[in-house]
């Protein structure tokens, strides 16, 4: 492995001089040939739009210009200066897809009317439904109701589906005829441009592809300010003490400087100083993908919530190595507590050790361990960048208190306070929301 | 490395030794039949006196102080007030014996400490000793064994100020302790320069867990931070993942796997790179994040490679964050999880690399085992009241009122040493594990506290050789086949130096072994002490020779040809004196180059004196090569001398005899006359038949008395002999005696003359100094002469002046090298 630029000189853009466009994943400039023009959706003004914009978001230029104007949209929407329905936004991350649905509730007769049927029974599948398939999940207790969004007030719905049933998710779209709705789909997450072809190919539908860390950023950004009660941002009082640790709602107004740690099946650390100014600082390959994997092998788990079920009924101190296992007591000469971990997975170096613990103690030191070090390396990023505020987010924190009580532990202990852990209701949909965004107001 | 025999079966091939292995993991019993090859391992262990012991997870290192005592060569002149006596040499030689201060280091695998400590009880004669310091995870586990059978006190150690006095100690001590590893190079192993300030540094200690320490000063570190995902992490979730129990095998695992089938790299999320932000397809997005998906089986193969892959780009990412944090771009690593594990080493480096876009280089450490140890032995000496040191050098011990080893240099001894064994990834596993063998390093007290010539351009880029032969196989090819030849001629000297001690020949047949087992050792691993070089070579055979009490085989031979040179003293002077000023400044450096010729280190003149006795200083100078030299910037030295004399001049000399006396002195002669001030530099003990400071001083004074001259500049204090604090060939100008140091200082010396092949062209030959600098050599070796251009008799003359001087003497263009 070496750290190469990503410039795939063979699929560059010929027809832009655009800077961004050169280290853009590769774009699929054949599509014009082999696409009959038929999806594609035109710009609100009426026309193709050629303005560029900075937000790294290259191909979004790219796709609009690409747009063929001959294709049919109704008019409601282009007098409301908005896309036509249905709404997505969607993340295709290595593990989860992350849909979020905007579900009128304003239809007018008229609007009623005019509606497809296709359009309607897509609404209606994913409304009246929680569980869709074997493996997708409508979050219920996140969705968001009344919300106003581009003059159109409705609810915003959260699903989720593991990405390996991406075949089905677009078998299905495929059935339902969800190409024949003219709509675009925003997608951001690498699957985004890992499946760009599937979804042409196989149901027939053209990806809007956005960039993942736009995409999270305008989300959180959104929500946050869209969403009041219950409050989108909270934390944990008092950390250290178990007995009084409780949830507290936070108020996110003035965020920057920020440190966004997004843990999905990997680690993304951003340092955000403005809506459009942020950095991905580093990453780690150790994140919620890591959990699973490890759990999987060392249990025989095989979801997310079993490890996570097992994790909270082990006892990790039987697998680590605590300070205390080998010093008797504190390290004080470096300051250094007995309880805590001085070798994650420590005591498996010894083969009796291994006799005497359980697949839940296993899981327990696995979410442990990967937390711990997601802490430990933000709180060093947080030093080094020098942002004393750090928001949480991802699906690995999804029904996952134990982590986040670990970390806001960790940010508060090693820190001596200095530093707040903050987590998001949706922890793992920003992205999503944010691709929807995109939809409704390309930047 | 000396490998133990166990009961009656020795172990010669590796795969004897892995049945071995097996056989005693199962019983315990047979490591009781292991018989110590005494004399070979725990040596001088009689006048041990200061204890220590490391105990780690699996190895042992033990330290202790002792003293050797071995023959020197002593000169002392006769009285020569009377007239002359015809036939009588100007000063005799005798063997005396000297006491001097060793330190020793050994490391075995844990399953030996009963057996090492009974032999230690069995062999301690000394009763002063009452304690030892112990430091390590398994000090407290062994502690009642070691009181109950040394009958010394144990007393613990914190194991991270061990670890960094240990750190401290050896960076500062031993050239080339420090390396960077390149996986697919030529040699593995990139040795660093020792910087002169060795602070501030970070350390990242991979134990069970991580330490993360910065060093600040001797006494001054911190533990900034740490990381619980480590070795024990490796081991314990490999062990957990793989069913592989050791360590070793582990790696040996992951060596062979594949990390990518059961990783989730970018490319299986975007399907290629996500170029945006520079990430490439093949960066792991998420650890083991395959195997949450996948239903399919994993070879242990994999799961081990993805897991050390995990492990060291977390520790290198963490190492990163804390060395920007603290500002630090020197970071050492250490800790069982790297111990010389060419997979960890490789790994850590590629995880640095790739996190500090090449900003900071992971440095490992030859020593990096003796680390702990070391430290409990220095924290034990610096509490001791100071032992009863040896009267041969107890003047210098007595006037501090505590023994601290920091006050003194220390020396790695070569013949004393195992080295850094062979880590290549091919060699047999089993090999790797290192059962049965005992590793050493031993450590010479040096006389002298050495430090930096104050003249250096640059100290921290300085290097002193000129080819670094680890990683120039040709030259390195050439050199160990040039040293092995001569080694029939080394022993013969040797006992013909000793004519009197019978068992001369035995000893001399016991270095040439020891010798040549070294030259076999450095083919297989040029990287055991650092760098291969020329010097190291020579160094390492004056370390065997001293070790077989030959410490100066050309005693007699030196005896000899000063005598001879000296008669013709006088002539030389008167004819030099009849030509005109420019015929004679041409005649000085002539003659300072024949006599150079004559180098009994050289073979090919070691061939012609030897069939030829006669081959005089005349023959000398006709073999000479007619100008222009090879490397020639006479004549902007003849132009620099009509300039204003030098304030003082620093003379690196070379050979005894001819050299010295009829080319050195003449030439410095000038120079007095001149009105510039010299400085003598001479060896402190013997290599070669280079002259050293004692013999010189004899010489000095018979000189004086018959060149008034001489004698008046040694009376005005305008000639200075000093000690340059080495006993080799080579010179090293970031490791001479501190006195030299301070002379050259004081006086302001504004030229620099280095003499001869081993100083002036295999090492310093690209030295760059803040003054003028001549540097002069016959090239008596036609492999070397071929290399740079010219055949054997070849001249280099370099003249250089720095940069910042050419404004005033702007005329004079430095000699270019070829």
């Amino acid at each position: 492995m070496e750290q190469l630029n990503g410039h795939q000189g063979e699929n560059e853009s010929l027809d832009t001089e655009d800077e961004d466009e050169a280290v853009q994943p590769p774009l699929k400039q054949s599509r014009s040939k082999n696409d009959i023009c038929n999806n594609f959706r035109v710009d609100s003004c009426g026309k193709t739009e050629a303005t560029s914009t900075t937000t790294g978001g290259g191909s979004v230029i790219d796709e609009r210009r690409t747009s063929n104007s001959t294709c049919r949209q109704r008019l409601d929407s282009l007098r409301k200066n908005r896309p036509p329905f249905p709404w997505f936004g969607m993340d295709i991350g290595g593990t989860l897809v992350k849909l979020v649905y905007f579900e009128p509730k304003d239809i007018t007769a008229e609007e009623e009317q005019e509606e497809v049927e296709n359009l309607k029974s897509i609404r209606r599948y994913l409304t009246s439904n929680t569980a869709y398939g074997k493996t997708g999940i409508r979050d219920v207790h996140l969705e968001l109701k009344d919300l106003t969004l581009c003059g159109r007030t409705g609810n915003l719905h959260f699903i989720r589906f593991p990405t390996q049933d991406l075949p089905a998710f677009l078998q299905m779209a495929r059935n339902k005829h969800f190409s024949s709705l003219h709509t675009t789909l925003c997608a951001t997450g690498g699957g985004a441009y890992k499946f760009e072809s599937d979804f042409r190919q196989m149901a027939d539908l053209q990806l809007l592809k956005l960039d993942e860390l736009d995409c999270l950023i305008s989300g959180v950004l959104y929500i946050d300010s869209a969403v009041s009660s219950p409050s989108e941002c909270y934390y944990y009082e008092n950390p250290t003490d178990p007995e009084h640790c409780v949830q507290k709602p936070f108020t996110l107004e003035n965020p920057y400087p920020l440190l966004l740690v997004n843990i999905g099946s990997g680690v993304s650390i951003l340092a955000v100083y403005s809506k459009n100014n942020y950095k991905r600082v580093t990453g780690t390959s150790l994140g919620g993908g890591t959990f699973l994997g490890l759990c999987c092998l060392l249990t025989g788990c095989s979801s997310f919530e079993e490890a996570l079920q097992m994790a909270s009924q082990g006892e990790s101190t039987r697998v680590d190595k605590l300070v205390r296992d080998i010093y008797g007591g504190d390290y004080e000469r470096f300051g250094l507590p007995g309880w805590a971990v001085a070798s994650s997975f420590g005591n498996m170096m010894c083969k009796e050790k291994r006799e005497s613990i359980s697949k839940e103690d296993l899981a327990r030191a696995t979410l442990v361990s990967i937390t711990n070090n997601i802490g430990s390396i933000t709180r060093m990023v947080a030093l080094n960048e020098n942002i004393e505020r750090v928001v949480f987010v991802g699906n690995f924190l999804r029904v996952n208190t134990l982590s986040m009580k670990l970390l806001s532990y960790a940010m508060d202990y090693w820190s001596h306070g200095q530093l707040k852990a903050l987590f998001l209701r949706h922890e793992g949909y920003f992205g999503a929301v944010g691709a929807l965004l995109e939809l409704l107001n390309p930047s | 490395m000396t490998r133990l025999s166990r009961g009656t079966r020795p172990m010669f091939t590796s795969k004897m030794a892995a049945e071995c292995q097996r056989v005693d993991r199962s019983s315990h019993s047979m490591d009781k039949s292991i018989t110590l090859p005494a004399d070979e391992i725990f040596r001088n262990l009689e006048n041990a006196k200061r204890f220590a012991i490391d105990i780690g997870g699996s190895l042992t290192k033990l330290a202790y102080y002792s003293t050797v005592q071995h023959k020197v060569a002593k000169v002392r002149s006769f009285d020569h007030t009377a007239k002359e006596t015809e036939g009588e040499p100007l000063y005799e030689i005798s063997m005396q014996e000297e006491v001097t201060a060793r330190l020793h280091f050994i490391k075995f695998e844990n399953a030996y400490i009963e057996t090492c400590l009974d032999f230690i009880k069995d062999h301690l004669v000394n009763t002063e000793t009452k304690v030892i310091k112990a430091t390590g995870g398994g000090a407290h586990k062994f502690k009642d064994l070691i009181e109950k059978k040394l009958k010394l006190r144990v007393d613990k150690e914190d194991e991270m100020t061990c670890l960094i006095k240990g750190c401290n100690f050896v960076l500062r001590n031993i050239p080339h302790e420090a390396f960077v590893y390149v996986k697919h190079a030529d040699s593995e192993f990139r040795f660093q320069n020792t910087h002169p300030d060795i602070f501030p540094y970070l350390l990242i200690n991979i134990g069970s867990g991580v330490s993360i320490v910065k060093v600040e000063s001797e006494d001054k570190f911190e533990r900034v931070g740490g990381s619980s995902i480590g070795g024990g992490t490796f081991w314990g979730l490999g062990a957990l993942l793989t069913k592989t129990k050791r360590f070793d095998e582990l790696l040996q695992l992951a060596s062979k796997g594949q990390h990518t089938s059961v990783d989730m790299l970018v490319k299986d999320i975007y399907g290629g790179s996500y170029g945006s932000l520079g990430l490439t397809g093949d960066l792991i997005a998420s650890s083991f994040g395959k195997s949450a998906t996948a239903d399919n089986e994993f070879s242990k193969e994999d799961m081990a490679k993805s897991l050390l892959h995990m492990i060291s780009n977390d520790i290198g990412q963490l190492a990163c964050l804390y060395a920007r944090l603290h500002n630090l771009t020197r970071v050492y690593f250490g800790g069982f999880f790297i111990r010389g594990h060419p997979v960890t080493m490789h790994t850590i480096t590629y995880s640095i690399n790739f996190f500090t876009k090449g900003e900071v280089q992971a440095l490992f450490l030859r020593h990096e085992g003796y680390l702990g140890t070391i430290g409990a032995f220095l924290k034990g000496a610096e509490e001791d009241t100071p032992p009863m040191l040896p009267h041969s050098l107890g003047t210098t011990a007595l006037s501090h009122p505590r023994f601290d080893p920091n006050q003194y240099s220390w020396g790695e001894n070569y013949a004393g040493s195992s080295g850094l064994m062979s880590v290549s990834p091919d060699l047999n596993p089993m090999q790797r594990t290192r059962s049965g063998t005992f590793d050493m390093l031993e450590m010479d007290r040096l006389e002298r506290q050495l430090v930096n010539l104050p003249l250096l351009q640059d100290p921290s880029s300085y290097i002193p050789d000129t080819v670094d032969l680890s990683e120039d196989a040709l030259a390195r090819e050439y050199w160990l086949y040039c040293f092995e030849e001569a080694l029939d001629g080394v022993v013969k000297r040797a006992v013909a130096s000793q004519p009197d001690l019978p068992e001369a020949a035995e000893r001399a047949e016991k270095f040439r072994h020891k010798y040549r087992h070294k030259l076999q050792t450095l083919r297989q691993q040029p990287f055991a002490y650092g760098s291969l070089t020329v010097r190291s070579l020579l160094d390492t055979r004056e370390h065997c020779l001293n070790e077989f009490n030959f410490p100066d085989p050309y005693s007699k031979i030196k005896q000899r040809e000063n005598d001879i040179a000296l008669k013709y003293f006088q002539k030389a002077i008167k004819s030099l004196e009849e030509l005109s000023w420019e015929q004679r400044q041409f005649a000085l450096v002539r003659g300072l180059l024949a006599g150079n010729v004559f180098d009994w280190g050289a073979k090919a003149v070691s061939d012609v004196l030897e069939s030829d006795p006669e081959f005089g200083f005349e023959q000398a100078k006709r073999q000479l090569e007619e100008r222009p030299w090879l490397v020639d910037a006479y004549d902007q030295w003849l132009e620099r001398l009509k300039g204003p004399p030098h304030k003082c001049a620093l003379f690196f000399v070379d050979n005894s005899g001819i050299d010295i006396i009829l080319g050195v002195f003449p030439f410095i002669r000038e120079l007095l006359c001149r009105g510039t001030e010299v400085v003598l530099a001479s060896n402190s003990s013997p290599a070669l038949n280079d002259v050293t400071n004692s013999e010189l001083q004899i010489l000095t004074q018979r000189i004086a008395a018959m060149d008034l001259v001489i004698q008046s500049a040694v009376k005005e204090d305008r000639l200075t002999l000093v000690q340059s604090g080495s006993s080799s060939p080579c010179l090293d100008l970031s490791r001479l005696d501190k006195e030299l140091a301070g002379v050259v200082r004081e006086r302001h010396t504004d030229l620099v003359v280095i003499e001869g092949m081993g100083r002036a062209i295999h090492t310093n030959y690209y030295a760059m100094l803040s003054c003028e600098s001549l540097k002069m050599a016959v090239i008596k070796n036609s492999w070397l002469a071929d290399r740079l251009g010219g055949k054997l008799f070849s001249v280099v003359f370099k003249y250089e002046v720095p940069p910042s001087h050419k404004t005033t003497t702007q005329d004079h263009v430095p000699g270019t090298p070829s």
